[in-house]
């Protein structure tokens, strides 16, 4: 500590300096746990505070103590193993759950999409306590995607999604044994809940930087493509090249060398 | 092989005999010539060309799937060409495809989707276009392992088998071309690699671009360029060459396995009119028939599912080409070096798997009958076929280049092996490293190991003859098992293959007194450093081939 003294001023006997000195450290003291305090009651989650607004919430709660908290928390708050809900909003745990990746099957590079543990009204119950904890995005609804410009959506999914998604949304490798998956289970709900959460490897897509009408416009593309015919045939998976390859050499080349053989055997 | 006509090439020409002998298909050559040489008297020509002796192995028409795919490339090409616009110039698509409406494109690509969804037969044509085109590459590159395996790419036919290489390059070379017109997101990805690939050759890379694409990627001019490179600069040298490949071998006529009856200078099977000229007439159709049922089921190059290129975007999961994947795979193989010299940067991590690794594939291709002949000091003629069990080292060595090749198509699709599989991208990628290099010479050992148990299962066939499953005790008390001999034919071609020359003597073996030693008087000792080399390559192309008998030395009986 260093005090700047004044010429003119008395100088202080060392005594009360120690007291003044006392006095101030007993009123920090006082003032930082009165504050941490407020804000420890004002922030922390607490059961009570939760289960006595909302009947619904506290059922909620009560699903995601008995199949979540095990790996994120009593409290969401996170863990080792899983991270915290807190402020990850409804539509992420709609998400998750909706499309079975949540509950985890088991710790790896991506949650593979399965059949969903929890129906519907369950995972609403279980959105709804995860979106009281802390804000975030809701479950988008009213998705009027029908009316959306297709081609605008083709331009901007072949833009911002088809470098992981493929060009037909059939999914893709990422690096280190994550991937893209394939786009054509997920509902128009899902698409739009994954481009506002970013799930897993994919990154968010917000508002500003994707509007609501160009996502709508997207998924209006998705749709599409997905329920289209192949006007040529079989779609061979729509992955590109490497199954037209496969084709060629089974069933083209093999085919002709078997005719070939019958040809050449009677001469 | 009895009740229809087999002929030598050595027959004698038929004399003038009434209309009406003879068995049908000796009548239908006589009309048929008599017609012909009564308007253009050309009967002489023709009489020899329709005699001309084809022989009747399944494996030697392998190459006519490449010529008749070549015949239905330029018959669908023709079609496709009255309604595609090369061009780069940029149009707002209003045609029928939905999806699509509206979006800005390249007339090609336009013109793309104009021929696939609203001209009659348009969308049939292509795939019909497409999917012959992978059929003519695969068919060359079946017809070569049969050229390679049996050896017919040796003394005299080495030209043709210069010819074959360079149909094999120039057909690749046609169908990246032809899969780059339709400038959508795939094929604007192909070409955005191939413009990387010519730009990291030191020097002049930057200026052949520069020149070819008219500035820099991806410029106005290549599409226009792509399309008269592939719809009349290669397909001219193709039709050139192939004209050639088959002229020279009517020409020098037809090779053919050994036999009973088959020598070095004849040949024996079907003659051209009518025997072969119908058979080869049916696989034309039966090639059309296969292009156009896989065009009417499988779909192949969705453009409009790609999109128009835009140097902005690009799709998961971009393949080239089946015949394009190795050069992918040898790319994404590829560690990531590079060198900065005087402010030039060498991209060792493109120039060495885009230039370098096929330059030297091609290369080696087209050198290997030099080698071989040099290293085996084969100066002779054949026109009689190894099988590949009796050549184990070249056998091996085509193995061993088929397995470098194979990885490096995997690693061309890792991304798809990879999500596939669930597998990690950079494992693959790292095991697909690793095996590149092990594999090659493991395929090689176990090849030549096969080969040589193949030529013991012979020579055991041969000279003990069939196992019958019957055991005899003898009167000693010890139990043999009875062996039928082989019927006569099948013994004599089995001889003639194994190569028992017509005296039933054995086939040479490297290394003793009856080989080229011999010749010269004595074993001479090879001085210097190349002849040294060549002596050890020699004695490992030819190593002694054990456990040959020959079949006029007594078989000791007790000897099991």
């Amino acid at each position: 500590m260093v005090s700047v003294s004044s010429p003119d001023a008395p100088e202080p006997t060392p005594r009360r300096r120690i007291r003044k000195r006392r006095i101030a450290s007993l009123g920090i003291l006082v003032a930082a746990l009165g504050t941490i305090g407020t804000l420890y009651a004002g922030l922390a989650p607490s059961g009570s505070a939760a289960s006595n607004s909302d009947p619904s919430i506290a059922r909620g709660r009560q699903l995601f103590l008995q199949g979540c908290a095990s790996c994120h928390g009593l409290n969401a708050q996170g863990g080792v193993r899983a991270p915290s809900l807190i402020g990850v909003g409804a539509a992420a745990v709609d998400f998750r759950v909706g499309t079975g990746r949540m509950p985890l099957q088991q710790h790896g590079p991506e949650a593979p999409r399965k059949r969903p543990v929890y129906n519907n009204a369950q995972i609403q119950l279980l959105a709804g306590y995860v979106a009281s904890l802390g804000a975030g995005p809701a479950i988008p609804t009213n998705l009027n995607y029908q009316s959306a410009d297709v081609a605008f959506g083709g331009s901007l999914f072949r833009t911002n999604c088809a470098q992981c998604h493929n060009f037909a949304g059939s999914g893709g490798a990422l690096t280190y044994g994550k991937y893209a998956p394939s786009l054509s289970e997920a509902t128009p709900k899902q698409i739009y809940e994954a481009m506002i959460t970013g799930p897993e490897n994919m990154p968010v897509f917000g508002d500003k930087e994707i509007t609501p009408a160009q996502k709508l416009a997207i998924i209006s593309y998705i749709r599409t493509i997905k329920t289209e015919p192949n006007p040529g045939g079989a779609g061979l998976g729509r992955v590109g090249p490497v199954t037209e390859t496969a084709v060629a050499w089974l069933v083209g080349i093999g085919a002709l060398v078997i005719v070939t053989m019958w040809i050449g055997s009677r001469a | 092989m009895s009740d229809h006509p087999t002929t030598t090439s050595e027959s004698s020409p038929q004399e003038l005999v009434p209309l009406s002998e003879g068995s049908p298909p000796e009548r239908a050559t006589r009309t048929t010539l008599r017609y012909v040489d009564d308007r253009l008297g050309s009967a002489n020509f023709l009489k020899r060309s329709m005699d001309k002796v084809f022989p009747d192995h399944w494996s030697f028409m392998l190459g006519e799937i490449a010529l008749y795919s070549f015949v239905i490339l330029l018959l669908s090409g023709v079609y496709l060409s009255l309604f595609f616009h090369a061009s780069q110039r940029v149009v707002v698509y209003d045609g029928s495809y939905q999806p699509l409406r509206g979006v800005s494109m390249t007339d090609a690509y336009a013109s793309t989707l104009h021929l696939s969804f609203d001209v009659r037969g348009g969308l049939l044509m292509r795939q019909i276009h497409h999917w012959a085109a992978l059929l003519f590459v695969t068919s060359i590159v079946v017809h070569m392992f049969r050229v390679f395996f049996t050896g017919a790419f040796r003394k005299p036919r080495t030209i043709n088998w210069h010819i074959g290489v360079g149909l094999m390059v120039l057909a690749i070379l046609e169908g990246f071309a032809g899969y780059s017109l339709p400038d959508d997101l795939l094929s604007g990805t192909g070409l955005r690699i191939a413009y990387s690939v010519a730009e990291s050759i030191p020097v002049v890379g930057t200026y052949v671009v520069y020149f070819l694409f008219g500035g820099d990627y991806p410029g106005q001019d290549i599409i226009s360029r792509l399309f008269i490179i592939h719809v009349l600069l290669v397909p001219g040298i193709l039709l050139a060459l192939i004209s050639a490949h088959m002229m020279i071998l009517w020409h020098q006529k037809h090779t053919d396995f050994p036999g009973p009856g088959k020598t070095e200078h004849n040949v024996i099977g079907t003659k051209f009119y009518p025997g072969f000229f119908l058979k080869t007439n049916g696989f034309l159709f039966m090639v059309f028939g296969v292009c156009a049922a896989l065009a009417a089921f499988a779909q192949i190059n969705p453009v409009w599912l790609y999109g128009p290129y835009d140097a902005g975007q690009v799709s998961a999961g971009s393949q080239p080409d089946w015949y394009i994947l190795f050069l992918e795979g040898s790319l994404r193989m590829m560690p990531n070096w590079e060198t900065h010299l005087w402010h030039h940067t060498i991209s060792w991590n493109i120039l060495i798997p885009g230039v370098v690794i096929p330059g030297i594939m091609f290369t080696l291709m087209a050198v290997y009958p030099a080698i071989e002949s040099w290293v085996e000091k084969d100066k002779g003629f054949h026109n009689l076929l190894d099988r590949p069990r009796d050549k184990p080292v070249r056998t091996g060595l085509g193995v061993m280049s088929l397995t470098f090749y194979m990885v490096l198509v995997i690693a061309g699709a890792n991304d798809i092996l990879a999500s596939t599989f669930h597998w990690s991208l950079q494992a693959t990628t790292w095991v697909l490293r690793v095996l590149i290099i092990v594999l090659p010479p493991i395929a090689f050992k176990i090849t030549k190991r096969i080969c040589l148990g193949l030529q013991h299962h012979d020579a055991a066939l041969l000279h003990h003859g069939v196992e019958t499953g019957i055991i005899r005790r003898l009167p000693s008390g010890a139990y043999i098992e009875v062996e039928e001999p082989l019927a006569p034919q099948k013994a004599e071609t089995l001889a003639a293959q194994i190569g028992y020359d017509h005296d039933g003597h054995p086939p040479a073996l490297a290394g003793s007194t009856n080989g080229h030693a011999a010749a010269d008087g004595g074993i001479s000792r090879p001085v210097g450093a190349l002849a040294k080399t060549r002596s050890k390559l020699e004695s490992f192309w030819d190593e002694p081939r054990e456990d040959i008998p020959d079949p006029h030395v007594p078989d000791d009986a007790e000897h099991h």
